[in-house]
């Protein structure tokens, strides 16, 4: 065998190492938490409250917590984050304004998320007075998911052929009107699909939370939009760490984890599987 | 006809708005962090601040002293590490699935490579404390495996997904004529990979590096819950680090509003903008000027 052959063998089965070595992160790290969190999840380990210094019981307010400020997320960050797409994909010429914009979209998609954190404090718990609540961290993550669900927005967008749009100005129907009867109709499950995406991240994140509202222990559900909530990144951050009893409520850290990650999951499956049905609806 | 005309103006108008709302973010981000780090410069020489690498705000008998460069440095190290695991292993993967796989593999692969970029950051902070510290210890005869070495494997696991599939982006937009002339003048696949295609690729694939590189500037649960959180200088990577991002997740929580440790904690914040906002801002750059030239 020619010694150049010999190279190629050596260089492919390095390539392969690199790639099972990515498969092997993902496969061990499912693994252990799958493993050691499984037994932990039981009916009352979902619906009850944590109990006697978390030591025992359930995770039901950080539950609860997570999946309401993944709510205010939502609100604020679909529209926003459509309107933008819109502006940038059906109004916007290639300007110099326009080109900030872009670039102002790029840069807030790579600002850590615990500035975003430290603009909450000061913008939600401070200026506007919210205090720390469920609102002022559900928003401080919308203005973090900002970037994601603008730049799927617009994909979903200029997956709309041109033609639709010609179509109704040719019949003189306004920029409006067209937007509204024969774009937004059609992109609309793309940007929602994106927009998931960007949400599970979002659902995920405990620094932006941390100091916008997320609560040590609560034994009780939040009352309001206005009071302080347990949520599940922070729960898991808490008795991993931060717990006076580390090693007793290590379990619980771990279902917290499964639970967490399965959350996170089943949101991914639901925007991959809209996403497949898109593409057979359109390829019909 | 008219009125049509102003509504027509007006949604526009709202729009452009909106449009302008990320601009407004970006530079109130900037503001609010630029505003509320002052007080703290007022006390603290920027001398200090930045050069020295005594935190100690809460000093009772000295005076405190505000030194951000033991979490400056641990950054670096910490992040610098983890893209020495990652870019071999990430530009790899990407070649092997932008070359050498066959569709069944990539397949499978690419939503594998998806999924770990959606665990979310404190789940992979959990393992680091579950799983890769342990292992550290044992490996290295250590107390506990909470270090610098324990963040760099886990922020590489964090940046792997950008890397892989930026970087196979890259690898695919190299026109396939450059390709097909290496393969023709008797190169072999391997050869042109490596001789022309990730050449071809080479800024791609750095602009996909540096996001990763920002990425894990910028990270926080890992490094907090993994890497022991110890302000010190660091001398080697089994050492207990802080970096900036864990100092502030740590520290705002127990300060009182609007006395200069809170500030101070902004400046640090300050600090992590800047840093991330020039490696996104080259990364861009050099991404843009490949495109150029690939056309």
């Amino acid at each position: 065998m020619k010694l150049k052959n010999v190279t190629q063998a050596a260089g492919f089965l390095f390539l392969r190492i690199c790639v099972t070595a990515a498969i092997l992160a993902l496969v061990v790290i499912l693994a252990d938490i799958v493993t050691k969190g499984i037994g932990v999840i039981s009916w009352e380990f979902l619906t009850t409250m944590p109990k006697n210094g978390m030591t025992q019981g359930g995770i039901l307010p950080a539950i609860v917590g997570t999946f309401l400020v993944t709510v205010i997320t939502a609100l604020l960050a679909i529209p926003l984050g459509m309107g933008c797409a819109i502006y940038l994909n059906e109004y916007a010429s290639d300007t110099k304004l326009t080109r900030l914009i872009r670039m102002s979209i790029r840069n807030l998609s790579g600002v850590p998320s615990i500035v975003y954190g430290l603009f909450g404090v000061i913008l939600f718990v401070q200026l506007m007075n919210l205090g720390t609540c469920v609102l002022s961290a559900g928003m401080t993550l919308g203005l973090m998911t900002l970037p994601w669900t603008i730049t799927a927005s617009e994909e979903a967008l200029k997956n709309v052929p041109r033609s639709y749009r010609e179509g109704a100005l040719a019949l003189g129907a306004t920029k409006w009107q067209t937007i509204r009867t024969n774009v937004l109709p059609y992109a609309i499950p793309g940007m929602l699909t994106g927009t998931i995406l960007g949400l599970s991240r979002a659902a995920g994140e405990t620094a932006p939370i941390l100091f916008t509202g997320a609560a040590f222990y609560l034994p009780f559900l939040p009352k309001s939009l206005f009071s302080q909530f347990m949520a599940l990144p922070y729960h898991l951050y808490v008795m991993s760490t931060q717990h006076h009893a580390i090693s007793k409520v290590r379990p619980i850290a771990y279902g917290t984890a499964l639970v967490l990650i399965t959350m996170v999951f089943a949101m991914n499956l639901v925007a991959v599987i809209a996403r497949y049905r898109l593409r057979k609806i359109k390829m019909e | 006809m008219a009125r049509h005309a102003h509504k027509e103006k007006l949604i526009h108008g709202l729009f452009l708005l909106n449009g302008l709302l990320v601009v407004f973010l970006l530079a109130g981000i900037f503001a609010v962090l630029v505003k509320t780090s002052i007080p703290a410069f007022r006390e603290i020489p920027l001398g200090q601040f930045l050069f020295s690498s005594v935190w100690n705000p809460t000093a009772t008998f000295t005076k405190p002293s505000y030194g951000i460069l033991a979490m400056l440095v641990s950054t670096f190290m910490v992040s610098v590490g983890a893209l020495a695991i990652a870019i071999p292993i990430g530009v790899g993967a990407a070649a092997y699935l932008s070359d050498v796989a066959n569709r069944h593999v990539r397949e499978i692969a690419k939503p594998i490579v998806e999924i770990l970029a959606g665990i979310p950051s404190v789940v992979i902070g959990f393992l680091g404390i579950v799983l890769v510290g342990p292992m550290i210890a044992r490996i290295f005869g250590l107390p506990n495996g909470l270090n610098a070495l324990n963040g760099a494997i886990l922020l590489a696991v964090m940046a792997l997904p950008t890397i892989v599939s930026l970087s196979e982006d890259a690898l695919k937009s190299v026109p396939r004529s450059f390709q097909e002339a290496s393969l023709a003048l008797g190169a072999t696949h391997w050869q042109t990979l490596v001789k022309v295609k990730i050449p071809a690729a080479l800024s791609g694939i750095i602009a996909a590096c540096m996001l990763g590189m920002g990425r894990a500037v910028g990270e926080t649960m890992t490094v907090l819950m993994a890497t022991g959180c110890s302000i010190k200088m660091p001398a080697s990577f089994l050492d207990s680090v802080q970096t900036m991002t864990a100092t502030i997740a740590i520290e705002l929580g127990e300060v009182p509003y609007n006395t200069t440790h809170y500030y101070a904690l902004f400046g640090i914040g300050l600090v992590l903008f800047i840093i991330t906002f020039f490696v996104n801002m080259a990364s861009d750059i050099i991404l843009h000027k490949y495109q150029r030239v690939m056309k």
